[in-house]
């Protein structure tokens, strides 16, 4: 399996360390204690298409977001982490 | 491939072997070399596979089978061989389970047969064979079952040793392997007519092209039959496009090359054997290399594989494929036999009677299962003069080491003996599928084609000729041409296609997949499937009978399919058959699935040079040889390589040159080289907010030029890492990892920064290699000191107190580094400098502190004092343990949000009988206390029940004369002064000891203040 | 019509009358309307779980519906490896009381399933590694597990094959469980098949369920690919499915699908008597009786539902393989495979009832389902019987996560891949 790197273009997957899912978000200080569980332990582990992290640790160091068919393996797209999370900071800030 | 002794006219001298060679195209029959088998010496030519030089010798019998040890003779000319199993080579060198008919023979070649005793032709277990009614499929899970002690002491040995088939080599491989990556646009599979066409058309567009070729010449086919290409045989037209493609800057060649795997992203595993065929690699050259091989595009040309018939007795030597037999007599001049039988239920089988015939051969029958005589058959008997029965077949054979009687059954059913020692058996042909299936592709049955072809396939991958479901010359020339230019035109190569050669458009006309015949012969006769497991037609009959209906059913239970081959030759039979039993047609029956590798790679060649001492990377401290030049003796701490202790002259146990070690630190001053701790250098306005969100305690108030201990946990609310960080500047921090977390610390903060906090403007990088860092420690440890840093850098405990830290400079203005900090509890320092000084520091901390008798120390002593100093490491940061459970709860913040601090919370991880860090000391101070063994209360029962805690680390201490330990015990701070049990029944002790704070020596920290 | 008696008599009678009393192993059964309980999933667990319904708990009413054929799933494609050298509390009675059950199984079902106790040995290569191993054999010992620690010399005269002295990690020792040792895996699948349809269980194949049917809360059966099928419980044993089958409920669950891998070479005479893990890399091996070396190494460490795995964890386990035991390179891989294992957030299973009344949760194997099929057949049968937890499955509660209850023996944190 190969990925396509943003900033370094596509790379075996033995230079990446992966993470799993990229669609639970941290809840906040206040959150209550299941909100909690839920981010830390529970998953929709879909047969079909995932959003997950990536690391490039053997290359740009980066954070990946990889939008991967859990079954064909296929991947639809590549993004930087920390461009999503700042859309995402942008989106919840307007 | 340019061969020398490829003439065009074939005129050349015949060997002596058996009179057995006649004219062919792949051999070099003026040069004799010569190979043993099974201890018996025989000639063989260049070229020749040792299926070929063992045929020629007139030896058709090369092994047993596996369950009835039945004498069985070469089946194939290809990899999907069952019989032709040999030993190769001697000693470290020995290589079972080889197929002869891929075997390339070189000159001293040395070959054994196996699974046989005494002998090949005398096989003692043979007589498994009287036991075949008992021995059906599946029997072993009906008995053996009483008594049940029996099942490993006595059946199952019995078993074990009768089972397995060759021997792996007793001793190390003594070869070398090899692994690479490479890309390409177009990879082309196979260099028959549709492979060397698509790689011509896709190599004249310019892309980058590799053809891989499993044998060892290419032209696949091409060189086993007489196919006339351009008006000249295929052979030659297929050395010449190979001529032509060599020609072109971007097209590799790559002959005994097998594409063995297609895995995700375009990428396939390949297996190049560069010195099989040769006595040993030159001295520059591994054995063998595992290639992958990224593509853009795939083009699978690998052709097809002949299916035998199922008959009764159809194993027996000299019964063979028709294609093999055409190939023996094609590429390599030997003739399988003199007087032969075609069976066959298609036309391409009975190109088998004319090249035969043409060979110089008696063809005595051809028996055409089809009820239909085809006109190629009827021409085909007319010119070989050989009977043809029309809706005929072979009802059995007889001849124990050799078939010399065919039994033939006309069309009425009346049957008649026939002498013959070959029969030429064709089923129709299989296109090798496997690359397509890899990724999870379901192939489909072909009912025209009586096989299955290809249903999907992978994203970027293509198929042409045979593998296609592509039989005749002249299509597969076409389709691979045009697979060519649409994968080249795929990768922004567009190219014309070239006029095609004039080839024929041979006939097929399969028409049925032949049904199982085994009611003929008799309840003892036996219409074998899967040659070399020994499946039956019978056996599918019983599984169907026993419910096992299902493919992988009738697979797992009948071990159909599972031998070396992996049911390359008995797959579509066997599938046959449970269609027969079930009533179901083939396509509704499916077919299992095919795993890679489509052949066999030795586990060797997949591993490459990581085996040995080269199994992972060296990680070297910047002091790692001057400590072996102290006589330092070396641990492993992941890939590092740490100085353990070093021992002096005198020192008779590694314990005597520890306590030495840590006397001398405790007495006078030692140094221990800290460089494999993390090291990461952290920049920016909010590097303080973000250290707050890592650490359990806060960062905001650390001064500038102080350190402060600091504990992570991971977001389950568990201990992660600890280390202390370092204030350099207002914006600048450098903190220390553990040395075995130093990766995952840097690839957490990684996610923390850009994933959960992107808002932070915080910059850090890992500076692990930059710096080499000395721990240096001791009461004389300042005084030492002094002569290294320069002036201008006050040491005084009021100037440079315990927790500082300063950027200084050395040795007249070398920029360097200081910590104040203790692991061993004295007064102690951290120096740090560029990495390239480590070694000079060594030398002249070593230089300086002699005077004050100082001496480097390993992690074995480092770990001593840090027990002695109750400091937690490795043991107690396990990833089980709380900061509760470390005694540091208290270092929790309220007041922040930071890694793991929701979880923490959570009631299980704060039960107060949680295992918490204690001390241990033996009632007995010389009993020594063993890490691992588990705390009990004193008298309790020794089960699991009474089980309150463990020993994470423990010591003997030449400072307080006496072991002591660290672990965690139920409710452990509550109990200082109880005595315990602690119990190693993994060494039936117990020793009693008692709990006490963690702290052994000095615990109100005078010494780390002086 | 129930499948015969096995015994070497039945053998010989058969023999002697050509093969043609043979009966089926398990009746292909066709869905009643209702059952008392619908065991989802027809694998090793979900088999024996309808077994012992039957047989221990007196409920003989048992559907078991597969959406392919039986044992198609990880008891069909594991290196069939059985052992209890844990080290936590929570699961080694558990693994203990499987142990034993597959000690008396063959008799038990009568199938012969070649339970072989070869012996399980785990190498260590550093102090560290000691420590934490002797640490556990003697959490096993003080359990009543058989547990013995090997030092480098006792190591060597047991697998004098093994590198010793040219490895970039020396081999300091092993722990070895004598009793562990390996199954031949499809047998269990069908011995327990076989077994509990002797026992009126009604085994479904060729049936996926695609929904479950809920009334009031409660679970009241499954929409299958053939209808619904009323039942009084639910159960699932779906493994890597299990975050699907669970999701059909309105389920999530701490539980991630990943790809393991698993290698077979070409068939040796035996060489390799009992179960080998090199400690310093990813790698495991042992000898089937029919003489292939059967190994296996870590997951792929992706999220995947596809079966198959990758180049890199194939090197990876080979180069353990060649680091360990140099003399198994021109032996051939012969075939690679993969299964789905439905890895858990602590590498803990869990068998538990659900937030939806009479639906439960048999799942999160990681890659060691195998080794625990009776016991996890056994304590979900008594789950489901009697509404709380076996006694040696106490620890397997769905609401530990919530609680911090985790059973990590790997210490390794809420990442799946990391088990």
């Amino acid at each position: 399996m190969r990925l396509n790197c943003p900033c370094c273009g596509p790379r075996g997957i033995e230079e990446f360390t992966y993470r799993g899912d990229a669609t639970v978000h941290r809840p906040g200080m206040d959150a209550p204690a299941h909100a909690w569980v839920d981010y830390v332990y529970l998953r929709d582990n879909p047969d079909g298409w995932h959003r997950e992290l990536w690391y490039h640790g053997a290359g740009c160091h980066a954070w990946l977001v990889v939008t991967r068919n859990m079954r064909t393996h296929e991947i639809a797209d590549v993004v930087r982490a920390v461009d999503v999370a700042r859309q995402a900071r942008e989106n919840a800030g307007s | 491939m340019k061969l020398p002794w490829k003439k065009d006219a074939c005129s050349h001298r015949l060997s002596g072997q058996a009179g057995r060679r006649i004219p062919a195209n792949g051999i070099d029959p003026d040069t004799i070399i010569r190979f043993t088998f099974d201890g018996i010496s025989y000639d063989a030519h260049p070229g020749d596979t040792l299926a070929s030089a063992l045929l020629a010798n007139g030896q058709h019998l090369a092994g047993r089978s596996f369950k009835y040890h039945r004498p069985r003779g070469i089946l194939t000319a290809g990899p999907e061989e069952p019989n032709a199993l040999l030993e190769l080579r001697t000693g470290a060198w020995r290589e079972p389970n080889s197929r002869a008919t891929v075997t390339e023979v070189f000159d001293g070649l040395d070959a054994c047969s196996q699974n046989r005793w005494p002998s090949l032709r005398m096989d003692a277990l043979g007589v498994n064979g009287l036991f075949s009614p008992l021995f059906t499929a599946g029997f072993y899970y009906k008995t053996f079952m009483w008594p049940a002690a029996f099942w490993e002491k006595v059946y199952e040995p019995l078993i074990r040793r009768a089972a397995g088939l060759g021997r792996a080599a007793d001793e190390a491989d003594p070869d070398l392997y090899e692994k690479t990556t490479t890309f390409c646009d177009v990879l082309v599979v196979g260099s028959g007519p549709a492979g060397l066409a698509a790689a011509l058309v896709a190599g004249r567009s310019g892309a980058r092209v590799i053809l891989c070729e499993q044998d060892s010449v290419t032209g696949g086919r091409l060189r086993a039959e007489r196919t006339d290409i351009d008006g000249v045989p295929g052979w030659q037209w297929a050395d010449r496009t190979v001529a032509a493609l060599r020609q072109m800057p971007e097209v590799r060649i790559m002959t005994r090359t097998c594409v063995f795997g297609t895995y995700d992203g375009g990428t396939y595993g390949a297996l190049e054997r560069v010195a099989d065929h040769v006595s040993c690699p030159a001295s520059d050259q591994p054995r063998q290399r595992l290639w992958r091989i990224v593509a853009r595009r795939c083009i699978v040309a690998g052709g097809g594989i002949e299916r035998p018939l199922v008959f009764p007795n159809n194993d027996r030597p000299g019964i063979m494929l028709a294609g093999a037999v055409r190939t023996y007599i094609n590429r390599f001049g030997v003739v399988a036999g003199q007087r032969a039988i075609v069976f066959t239920n298609n036309d391409d089988g009975l190109r088998t009677a004319v090249d035969l015939k043409h060979a110089g051969a008696a063809v005595t029958a051809i028996v055409d299962t089809r009820t239909q005589a085809s006109d190629m058959a009827q021409q085909v008997a007319h010119d070989t003069g050989a009977r043809l029965f029309t809706g005929g077949a072979i009802s059995n054979t007889y001849g124990r080491l050799g078939v010399h009687t065919a039994a033939i059954r006309d069309r009425s059913g009346r049957v008649r003996h026939v002498a013959c020692d070959l029969i030429a058996m064709s089923g129709g042909w299989n296109p090798e599928l496997s690359l397509t299936t890899h990724l999870g592709a379901k192939p489909v049955y072909d009912p025209e084609l009586c096989a299955f072809t290809a249903g999907s396939f992978p994203p970027g991958m293509l198929a042409a000729g045979v593998a296609n479901g592509t039989f005749m010359t002249a299509d597969c020339l076409h389709e691979g041409a045009a697979r060519g230019q649409e994968a080249a035109a795929a990768c922004g190569f567009d190219t014309e296609l070239p006029p095609l050669p004039a080839a024929p458009r041979e006939s097929y006309g399969i028409q049925a997949i032949q049904p199982v015949l085994q009611d003929q012969a008799g309840r003892d006769s036996k219409a074998f499937i899967d040659f070399q497991n020994d499946v039956t037609a019978k056996d599918v009959r019983l599984a169907a009978m026993e419910g096992f209906r299902c493919v992988e059913h009738v697979k797992r239970y009948t071990t159909l399919g599972m031998a070396t081959d992996q049911g390359k030759t008995s797959n579509i039979n066997g599938l046959a058959a449970l269609a027969q039993q079930t009533g179901q047609d083939i396509a509704r029956t499916g077919t299992t699935m095919f795993r890679p590798p489509v052949q066999p790679v030795a586990i060797g060649a997949l591993a490459g040079a990581h085996r040995g001492r080269y199994f992972k990377p060296d990680r070297l401290t910047p002091t790692h040889e001057w400590a072996r030049q102290q006589g330092a003796v070396f641990t492993a701490n992941g890939i590092w390589h740490r100085a353990q202790w070093f021992p002096q002259d005198g020192e008779t146990h590694w314990r005597d040159t520890v306590n030495r070690e840590v006397r001398t630190v405790r007495t006078a001053v030692g140094f221990c080289d800290v460089t494999t701790l993390g090291k990461i250098d952290i920049q920016g306005p909010d590097a303080a907010t973000f250290l707050d969100r890592l650490y359990i305690n806060g960062w905001q108030k650390l001064p500038v030029g102080r350190v402060r201990y600091g504990l992570m946990l991971r977001e389950d609310g568990f201990a992660f890492d600890d280390g202390t960080t370092a204030r350099l500047g207002e914006q600048h921090y450098v903190m220390t990892t553990t040395t075995a977390h130093a990766g995952a610390v840097m690839q957490h903060m990684e996610l923390c920064h850009q994933w959960l906090w992107p808002e932070l403007d915080v910059h850090f990088i890992s500076v692990t290699d930059e710096w080499a860092q000395m721990a240096i420690a001791g009461p004389r440890s300042r005084d030492v000191l002094r002569h290294v840093v320069d002036p201008d850098t006050d040491l005084s405990n009021d100037a440079f107190g315990y927790m500082h830290a300063a950027e200084i400079t050395i040795c007249g203005g070398q920029a360097a580094r200081l910590f104040r900090l203790s692991f061993s509890g004295e007064l102690a320092y951290e120096l740090a400098v560029p990495a390239r000084y480590g070694d000079a520091l060594a030398r002249l901390l070593m230089k300086v502190g002699a005077p004050y008798g100082i001496a480097p120390y390993g992690t074995e002593a480092l770990g001593v004092m840090r027990i002695e100093k109750g400091h937690p490491a490795g043991p107690e940061l396990n990833g089980q343990t709380t900061a509760h459970d470390l005694n540091m709860g208290r270092m929790l913040s309220t007041r922040k949000d930071f890694i793991g601090r929701a979880m923490a919370a959570r009631p299980a991880l704060t039960d107060p009988v949680r295992p918490t860090l204690v001390g241990l000391r033996p009632v007995h101070a010389h009993d020594e206390l063993v890490a691992g063994s588990h705390l009990l209360p004193h008298g309790a029962e020794a089960t699991g029940a009474h089980d309150q805690g463990w020993i994470s680390s423990a010591a003997w201490s030449p400072t307080l004369d006496g072991w002591i330990a660290l672990g965690f015990l139920s409710g452990g701070p509550a109990r200082h002064g109880e005595m315990v049990m602690v119990h190693n029944p993994l060494a039936d002790s117990q020793v009693a000891a008692v709990v006490c704070p963690p702290t052994f020596f000095d615990p109100a920290g005078d010494r780390l203040h002086a | 019509m129930k499948s015969n008696h096995y015994s070497i008599f039945t053998l010989l009678r058969e023999a002697l009358r050509g093969q043609t009393g043979w009966r089926p192993v398990w009746r292909n059964a066709q869905p009643q309307p209702a059952y008392d309980v619908v065991i989802v999933g027809g694998g090793g667990h979900g088999l024996a779980t309808a077994y012992y319904l039957a047989r221990r708990y007196g409920i003989h009413r048992v559907a078991v519906v597969e959406k392919g054929w039986i044992g198609n799933g990880n008891i069909g494609r594991n290196t069939t490896i059985i052992r209890s050298n844990y080290l936590l509390s929570g699961n080694i009675p558990f693994y203990e009381c499987s142990m034993k059950l597959w000690e008396g199984l063959e008799q038990d079902i009568n199938y012969n399933a070649m339970v072989s106790q070869r012996g399980v040995l785990n190498l260590f290569h550093n102090d560290a590694q000691r420590n934490a191993y002797t640490r556990r054999g003697n959490a096993m010992r003080l359990h009543g597990v058989d547990a013995q620690l090997l030092d480098t010399e006792a190591v060597r005269q047991k697998l004098p094959f093994l590198n010793y002295d040219a490895a970039r990690f020396p081999i300091l020792g092993g722990l070895l469980q004598k009793r562990g040792g390996t199954v031949r895996h499809d047998a269990v699948a069908w011995g327990f098949a076989r077994a509990a349809d002797r026992l009126g269980v009604d085994i479904i194949q060729n049936c996926e369920v695609t929904g479950i049917r809920m009334h009031a809360g409660r679970a009241v059966g499954v929409e299958t690919t053939r209808g619904f099928i009323g039942a009084g419980h639910v159960g699932l044993s779906c493994a890597g499915n299990s975050s699907r089958v669970a999701a059909m409920a309105g389920l999530r669950l701490p539980i991630e699908s990943h790809v393991l891998q698993a290698f077979v070479s070409e068939g040796l005479k035996p060489f390799i008597d009992c179960v080998v893990t090199f400690g310093a890399g990813h790698f495991y091996i042992s000898q089937s009786d029919k003489g292939g070396l059967v190994f296996g190494g870590d997951i792929d460490g992706y999220n995947s539902y596809a079966q198959r795995g990758n180049m890199p964890v194939i090197e990876d386990v080979c180069e353990g393989g060649m680091a360990l035991m140099p003399r198994i390179g021109r032996v051939r891989l012969l075939r690679h495979w993969a299964g789905l294992m439905d890895m858990s957030m602590d590498g803990s299973p869990i068998i538990d009832r659900t937030p939806v009344d009479n639906l439960y949760l048999n799942a999160g194997w990681c890659y060691g389902g195998f080794k625990a099929t009776p016991a996890s057949g056994l304590c979900f049968a008594h789950l489901i019987a009697r509404n709380e937890p076996h006694p040696v499955a106490t620890a397997y509660r769905l609401d530990r996560f919530g609680r911090g209850a985790v059973i990590d023996e790997k210490g390794m944190g809420a990442q799946p891949n990391l088990h």
